[in-house]
């Protein structure tokens, strides 16, 4: 574990990017082509369909939990959750390969307090906006144009953050 | 069956469809689930500005921008194709304490009350849409994830700063919807 002092810059953060930490790229995507990526805009597909379907990117909906009126997101989070750690589990245990032969790789994410003040701040505008960035871009699919204001001023908001990164505390 | 497409589809179908995200990211090309870096991605793409947070390949990262590409194109199809036609059950006390701030039009995705165009030009439409959006966009990138990244992939995987950040997002919300959106809402 590297200690880091007020010299050194802040470390990596953000464990949902891999491509900067060289030895978790990706190779075989190196040379792929951008077609190759349809298959992600596939599942895409099948995941904005659920949000909408299911409500999950409704205004009202997020305020229903937040007041708790109602069950339903805890419900979704709570299976997806259960769900996702199953597939997890199943996947670590019998060692499943990607479809490319890849072996699974997953990252240890180490604290900080960026969880804790970033974490805050994205509940509150949570509970705002009614959406987090996935919803956003459902939500201006379903004919909602105005979000992409909204969707404009995360993208401001994520780049004022990495401007001033270093002045925040972590 | 197509009955039960358009309809409101329940919690129990849609939670587990959202968790199998995770393994079918996984399986497809070893990809770990999170939609917030779609963001980081864009600003690296388009305003790198020399800053060294936005200096990486996004290139390589470009899965994530057709995934949530495909996520916008799912939400058209769902509101194309798959509609339902009878429009959005609230809870009562919700719908009685909207009209109080004269939010009437329960019946879509999102209020038209609050996010339009026309609600542009108002404060409490600027405070919802803009101030709202920005806190999303910083705070996930300061979290370094959001709902998908840490409640989701980053609880799935038993990483404990997931946990923390997920608590963190709760205790935002609750604090937001009952201590200040009311102000807000009023304006």
């Amino acid at each position: 574990m590297a200690q880091h002092n007020q010299q050194q810059p802040i470390g990596n953060t953000d464990f949902e990017v891999r491509s900067q930490n060289a030895v978790c790229v990706n190779k075989s995507e190196l040379d792929a082509p951008l077609s190759s990526n349809m298959k992600y805009a596939v599942i895409g597909i099948l995941f904005g369909i659920v949000f909408v379907k299911a409500e999950i990117v409704s205004w009202f909906r997020i305020q229903e939990m937040f007041r708790l009126e109602s069950f339903h997101m805890y419900g979704v989070i709570g299976s997806a959750i259960v769900v996702g750690m199953i597939s997890v589990f199943i996947i670590k245990k019998f060692k499943i390969k990607t479809l490319a032969g890849e072996t699974i790789s997953f990252t240890d994410k180490t604290f900080n307090k960026g969880q804790i003040y970033g974490g805050l701040m994205f509940g509150l505008g949570w509970a705002i906006t009614g959406a987090c960035p996935g919803p956003l871009y459902a939500q201006i699919g379903t004919g909602a144009t105005a979000v992409i204001v909204t969707l404009l001023s995360a993208i401001a908001g994520t780049w004022v953050y990495g401007r001033f990164r270093e002045k925040l505390p972590h | 069956m197509l009955e039960f497409i358009t309809k409101p589809w329940p919690w129990y179908v849609a939670g587990p469809l959202i968790g199998l995200t995770v393994p079918a990211l996984l399986l497809i090309g070893n990809k770990s689930f999170g939609i917030s870096s779609s963001l980081r991605h864009m600003c690296a793409a388009c305003i790198p500005a020399k800053i060294p947070f936005f200096q990486y390949d996004w290139k390589k990262e470009v899965w994530n921008l057709f995934f949530v590409f495909g996520v916008l194109v799912g939400g058209i199809i769902a509101a194309q194709l798959l509609a339902n036609p009878e429009p959005i059950v609230i809870h009562p006390d919700l719908a009685a304490d909207m009209a109080k701030y004269n939010i009437t039009d329960t019946s879509h995705i999102v209020p038209s009350d609050l996010f339009s165009w026309p609600a542009l030009a108002t404060p409490r439409g600027i405070i919802m849409m803009v101030v709202g959006g920005f806190m999303v966009g910083f705070g996930t990138r300061y979290a370094g994830g959001c709902t998908s990244g840490h409640a989701i992939m980053g609880i799935s995987t038993l990483q404990w700063p997931s946990l923390v950040a997920t608590c963190c997002f709760m205790i935002g919300g609750f604090i937001m919807t009952h201590l200040i959106l009311p102000y807000i809402l009023a304006l």
